[in-house]
C-alpha cells in the first residue's frame, strides 16, 4: 500500500484545482447543502409531530423505509429523471439525510418530561413558546446527535457526486480505479476517512457548547412519568 | 412500467442472481457480527475498562465511510479489490462496532434482582446466562440485529461502484446505458423489499423468543 499520492506536497498545493484543499472543499460544500436542506425540512415536521404526538407512527415507518433506500439507487433515479449536475447529487444527499434528523428531532422532543411540559402550560407559555423554549433546549442533545449522525452520513455518502460527473474527494476514488492508479484511491478514502472523524469530532466539541449546562444529556433522557418495558424501537444512532 | 416488465422478462435470471447475492452480501455480515457479538458484549458489559476501548474503536470504525473502507481493505489485506470477501469483511465490522453496543446495553438492563433470583434457585453461572440473561436482554439486541440488517441491505448497492455484485449492479447498469430506468427502478423496489422482509423476520423471530413481552404490553 503506497502513501506516495497522499505525501505529495503538489496534491496539498491550495492552488491545485485537483489538490486535496479544493476537494475536501467541495465535498465540504455538498454536505453543508444537503445538510441545510434536510435539516429545514426534517425538523420542523419532527418538532411538530413530536409535540403534538400526531402522525407519529408515519414518522416512524417513513423513517425506517428512508434508512432502507440505497442512497446510490436514489442518486441514478435522479439523475435520470433531472439529468446530470448538483441537483440530482442534492436530492440523493437530502433523502439520506432526512430520516436521521426526523427521528431523532421526534425522539427528543417526545422525551422531555409531561410535568415539565405541563409547567410550561400551567404559567401560560403558548404551544409555540413551549416547543420552542422548553422542548427544544432540552430535547437539543438528542436532536444534535441526530445531525451529527446525518452528516457522518452525508460526509461519507457525498463521494458519489463524483460519479455523477462533479468534484468531491470522491474522484480519487473513481479516478483511480480507472485508471488502476491504486495510490490515488488510498490517499483519497483516508481523507475520506480522517475528513470524517475530524467533522465528527467538531461537531461533538460544538453539541457540548450548544447544549444549556441546566440540562445533561442524562435529564434529557429521563421521563419519570412513562416506563417503557421496552427500549425505544428508534435508536439515536 | 411496461419497460419494467419487458426488462424483468429478458433480463430475469441476472437480476434473481443479483438479489441472492445482495442477500448473501448483506446477510453474511450480521450473522457473524451477531455472533462475534454475544460474547463480546457479554466481556464489555462485565468489565468497565474493556467497554470505553470497545466503544471507542466501535464509533471510529463507524466514523470511517463505507466506500473508504472498501478500497482500504484489499491494501491491508492483500486480497483483490474485485474480492466479495472485502464487503463481507466491511460489513462485518460495521455491524459488529453496532452489535457489541446494543448487547452490552441488553445485558445491563437486565434487572440484578432477577439474577440473584436465579442464582438462588441453582442456576450455575454459564446455564444462568444463557437461559435467563441472554433472553431477557434479547429484545434490545434484536432491536440492534435490525438497525444492522436494514443498513447492510441499503450498504452492499455502494459495493457496484467498485465492481462487486448484488443489486447495486442494476443501478450502475442503468448508468451505463444513459440512465435507463428499468434497472434502476427493479433494483430500487427490490433493495426496498428484501430491507422490509428482514426487518419483518427479525420481528417475527423476536416475537417467538420474548412471549412475555407481548403479555407484559397489554
Amino acid at each position: 500500500m503506497s502513501l506516495d499520492y497522499l505525501l505529495d506536497a503538489a496534491n496539498w498545493s491550495l492552488t491545485n484545482p485537483e489538490g486535496f484543499p479544493q476537494r475536501i472543499l467541495e465535498h465540504l460544500g455538498y454536505t453543508a447543502l444537503a445538510l441545510l436542506i434536510a435539516a429545514v425540512i426534517a425538523f420542523p415536521i419532527g418538532l411538530l409531530i413530536g409535540h403534538t404526538g400526531r402522525g407519529a407512527l408515519l414518522a416512524i415507518n417513513l423513517g425506517n423505509a428512508g434508512r432502507a433506500l440505497p442512497t446510490l439507487g436514489v442518486l441514478m433515479l435522479a439523475l435520470a429523471v433531472v439529468g446530470i449536475g448538483l441537483v440530482p447529487v442534492t436530492i440523493a444527499l437530502v433523502v439520506l439525510a432526512i430520516p436521521p434528523i426526523l427521528a431523532t428531532t421526534y425522539a427528543g422532543i417526545r422525551s422531555v418530561a409531561d410535568e415539565t411540559v405541563d409547567a410550561a402550560r400551567g404559567v401560560g407559555m403558548t404551544e409555540p413558546q413551549i416547543a420552542w423554549r422548553v422542548e427544544v433546549p432540552i430535547a437539543l442533545p438528542i436532536i444534535v446527535g441526530g445531525l451529527r449522525n446525518a452528516t457522518l452520513q452525508v460526509i461519507s455518502t457525498a463521494t458519489i457526486a463524483a460519479y455523477a460527473g462533479l468534484g468531491g474527494l470522491g474522484r480519487y476514488l473513481f479516478d483511480g480505479l480507472a485508471t488502476l492508479e491504486y495510490d490515488q484511491v488510498v490517499a483519497g478514502a483516508i481523507v475520506i476517512a480522517a475528513l470524517a472523524v475530524v467533522v465528527d469530532l467538531a461537531l461533538a466539541g460544538t453539541q457540548r457548547l450548544l447544549v444549556s449546562p441546566g440540562v445533561g444529556a442524562r435529564s434529557a433522557g429521563n421521563r419519570p412519568t412513562t416506563v417503557h418495558p421496552e427500549p425505544n424501537p428508534e435508536p439515536a444512532g | 412500467m411496461s419497460e419494467v416488465w419487458s426488462y424483468l422478462v429478458t433480463n430475469g435470471d441476472d437480476v434473481l442472481t443479483a438479489l441472492v447475492q445482495h442477500i448473501w452480501l448483506a446477510l453474511l455480515p450480521v450473522a457473524i457480527a451477531f455472533v462475534l457479538a454475544l460474547p463480546l458484549g457479554a466481556l464489555v458489559h462485565r468489565y468497565g475498562p474493556v467497554r470505553h476501548v470497545a466503544l471507542t474503536a466501535g464509533s471510529v470504525i463507524y466514523t470511517v465511510p463505507s466506500l473508504a473502507l472498501l478500497l482500504l481493505l484489499p491494501g491491508l489485506l492483500g486480497t483483490s479489490v474485485l474480492d466479495p470477501i472485502n464487503v463481507v469483511i466491511a460489513l462485518t465490522l460495521y455491524s459488529l462496532a453496532l452489535l457489541v453496543r446494543t448487547t452490552a446495553d441488553g445485558l445491563d438492563a437486565v434487572d440484578p434482582t432477577v439474577l440473584q433470583a436465579a442464582s438462588a434457585m441453582g442456576y450455575r453461572p454459564v446455564r444462568r446466562w444463557f437461559t435467563v440473561q441472554l433472553p431477557l436482554a434479547m429484545p434490545v439486541i434484536l432491536t440492534g440485529l435490525r438497525v444492522a440488517t436494514v443498513a447492510n441491505v441499503s450498504m452492499v448497492s455502494v459495493a457496484a461502484l467498485i465492481g462487486i455484485g448484488g443489486l447495486g449492479q442494476l443501478f450502475t447498469r442503468g448508468f451505463q446505458l444513459g440512465f435507463y430506468l428499468p434497472p434502476i427502478v427493479i433494483g430500487l423496489v427490490l433493495s426496498v423489499a428484501l430491507a422490509v422482509v428482514a426487518d419483518l423476520l427479525i420481528v417475527a423471530v423476536q416475537r417467538r423468543l420474548t412471549p412475555w413481552a407481548r403479555a407484559g404490553a397489554r
